[in-house]
């Protein structure tokens, strides 16, 4: 799909992520972040043509469709509007959508925007064993956390990760975090703090899991002419790769497979066309940050890998040697990335507006210094939707 | 939408969802559990691609062709990933237990059930045992229902 239509990140918002925020109301959180974006770009909703709005399930939050509710509080009303909802991956499929409306030109201006509150229920891990059909796999207890254990396995299987590999990447994580205002876990703990932490399903610890967040995320995506009158360090979105695949996992697995599981194999293809739009040859030497969408400690490896920037099994040994800390050959998740903050209604978006700030020049403490490229990541469903958006300072 | 109720000082609203649903089986899944009865695991097979599915579905999904066949699965096969949760989640089984992907001899893709019969008091030893590539036999309890939970997969030892 050529990208003929500039459109570029102008401006981004974001909330704290914390556990609880008992301040306000979801849609109150919503509309923070919206205004938070709106100020950032130096508009007001008038300038606003369209809004997409970015939820997961609603069964965490506990309203049904809350979409509808959220309307007034980013200023849709009058306006058109539609949801997005592709699980885990709904932020970047959200963006993937105010992209398409403004590239089309049918917009100048449109508002990404959404909020979670994952922690609103204690019964998290239930509703999204409730994502499985009745029929053949709900009974088997999976859910976000054993799904992934499953491909997890499988992967150190076929390259000898060690579970302090894994630990290294929530380190990492956690002391990146700590310069991330909005981050919700931060800290400098150690690898063994990882490994002592509570085992939950094989060969995940507690610290190799994201916390439940609430908060939200805003961009606002512009056109050409827009971008030009209110932006002099834009974001641009120069490549969108997305990509589905079959709900049932264990297609995934084995010499049948047409999209190996365990690699998050969809990256090959949506990675592939999202460099060849932005024009990214060698993602190691032109791409500077990555926000991964990384619930899990185990789901860095195969991103970087399928995507282009190393070869299959090559991540762990780079990331041992601090090739993606902070500054180094490639900085991975400088926001400390899904591992410490996971509002999953947004989580996504918070990847994209994560890049674009590094790209704009305004991740404050978090600034990588030189980016000219930064790719953001998104998963959702079975390990099922993905999304992969290349942002730059110039565009393509 | 049921009980609602105001507590002040923690300035929250308590809400439930209570919901009930009825899903309708169809012909293929009806099949499936009516074997499931007999002990026997079937799946369904394109003849155009050569590949059989579980679980069972009305169409190839990569030939967009129908699947014009029924196979019987073997009853041994091999594990292509599994982990043991130890931790409790709302709603799901007390742990521990292991789940696992596992590809019935004859069958192209893999499909999920438990474990038993393991000894899971050692959990990193446990896992060793289950690693992909390990065979596992199925084991059909004594009355089947014609639900999934109807069989799980054992070690061969055990």
């Amino acid at each position: 799909m050529p990208n003929k239509n500039r459109v570029a990140v102008i401006g981004v918002g974001e909330t704290a992520f914390k556990t609880n925020v008992s301040e306000k109301t979801y849609v109150e959180l919503a509309q923070d972040a919206a205004k938070a974006a709106l100020d950032d770009a130096g508009l007001v909703p008038d300038d606003i043509d369209a809004i997409v709005f970015s939820m997961a399930p609603t069964q965490f939050m506990g309203v049904n469709d809350v979409e509808k509710w959220a309307v007034d509080s980013v200023w849709a009303a009058g306006k058109p509007f539609m949801r997005i909802h592709t699980g885990g991956a709904t932020g970047g499929s959200a963006l993937h959508a105010g992209y398409a409306h403004v590239a089309s030109g049918m917009y100048r201006t449109v508002l990404v925007v959404g909020a979670d509150r994952v922690s609103d229920t204690p019964d998290a891990q239930h509703i999204l064993n409730l994502i499985w059909d009745l029929f053949y796999e709900h009974d088997f207890a999976l859910n976000t956390v054993t799904m992934t254990a499953l491909s997890t396995q499988r992967y150190m299987h076929q390259h000898g990760t060690t579970e302090e590999q894994y630990a290294r990447v929530v380190v990492r994580s956690r002391k990146n975090a700590l310069k991330n205002p909005h981050a919700h876990l931060k800290g400098n703990i150690t690898i063994d703090d990882v490994m002592k932490s509570p085992r939950i399903s094989w060969p995940y610890k507690l610290f190799d899991i994201c916390p439940r967040s609430t908060g939200a995320a805003a961009v606002v995506l512009a056109n050409q002419e827009m971008t030009k009158k209110h932006c002099s360090r834009p974001a641009f979105i120069n490549g969108i790769g997305g990509l589905t695949s079959t709900v049932f996992m264990g297609d995934r697995v084995g010499p049948y497979a047409d999209a190996e599981l365990s690699a998050e194999a969809e990256f090959i293809t949506a990675g592939k066309e999202a460099c060849t739009q932005a024009g990214i040859t060698n993602p190691m030497k032109q791409i500077q940050v990555v926000e991964l969408y990384d619930p899990f400690s185990s789901t860095q490896f195969p991103q970087l890998e399928s995507i282009g920037f190393c070869k299959p099994g090559e991540a762990q040994r780079l990331s041992d040697e601090g090739a993606f800390d902070h500054g180094a050959m490639l900085t991975v998740n400088p926001s400390g990335g899904t591992l410490c903050s996971n509002p999953i209604g947004v989580t996504g978006l918070v990847r994209v507006a994560d890049a674009a700030l590094q790209v704009m020049g305004k991740a404050g403490e978090s600034q990588v210094p030189g980016v000219r490229n930064a790719l953001a990541t998104a998963i959702g469903g079975s390990v099922q939707f993905v999304s992969c958006t290349i942002l730059g300072a110039d565009h393509v | 939408m049921a009980k609602q109720e105001t507590i002040k000082d923690e300035a929250v609203i308590y809400g439930e969802w209570h919901v009930r649903y009825k899903y309708s089986i169809g012909k293929v899944a009806g099949k499936f559990f009516d074997a499931l009865k007999q002990k026997k695991i079937l799946a369904t097979h394109c003849g155009k691609c050569n590949l059989s599915f579980l679980p069972p579905r009305a169409y190839c999904e990569r030939s967009f062709e129908p699947c014009d066949g029924w196979v019987e699965a073997g009853q041994e096969g091999v594990i292509e990933a599994s982990t043991i949760v130890t931790a409790a989640f709302e709603n799901l089984p007390t742990p521990p237990y292991a789940i696992a992907y596992v590809r019935l001899d004859g069958i192209s893709t893999a499909l999920i059930n438990f474990i038993r019969e393991l000894d899971l008091s050692d959990v990193s030893r446990a896992a060793e045992r289950i690693k992909p590539g390990t065979r596992v036999r199925v084991k059909f309890k004594e009355n089947p229902e014609g639900r999934i939970t109807d069989f799980h997969y054992v070690l061969p030892a055990a």
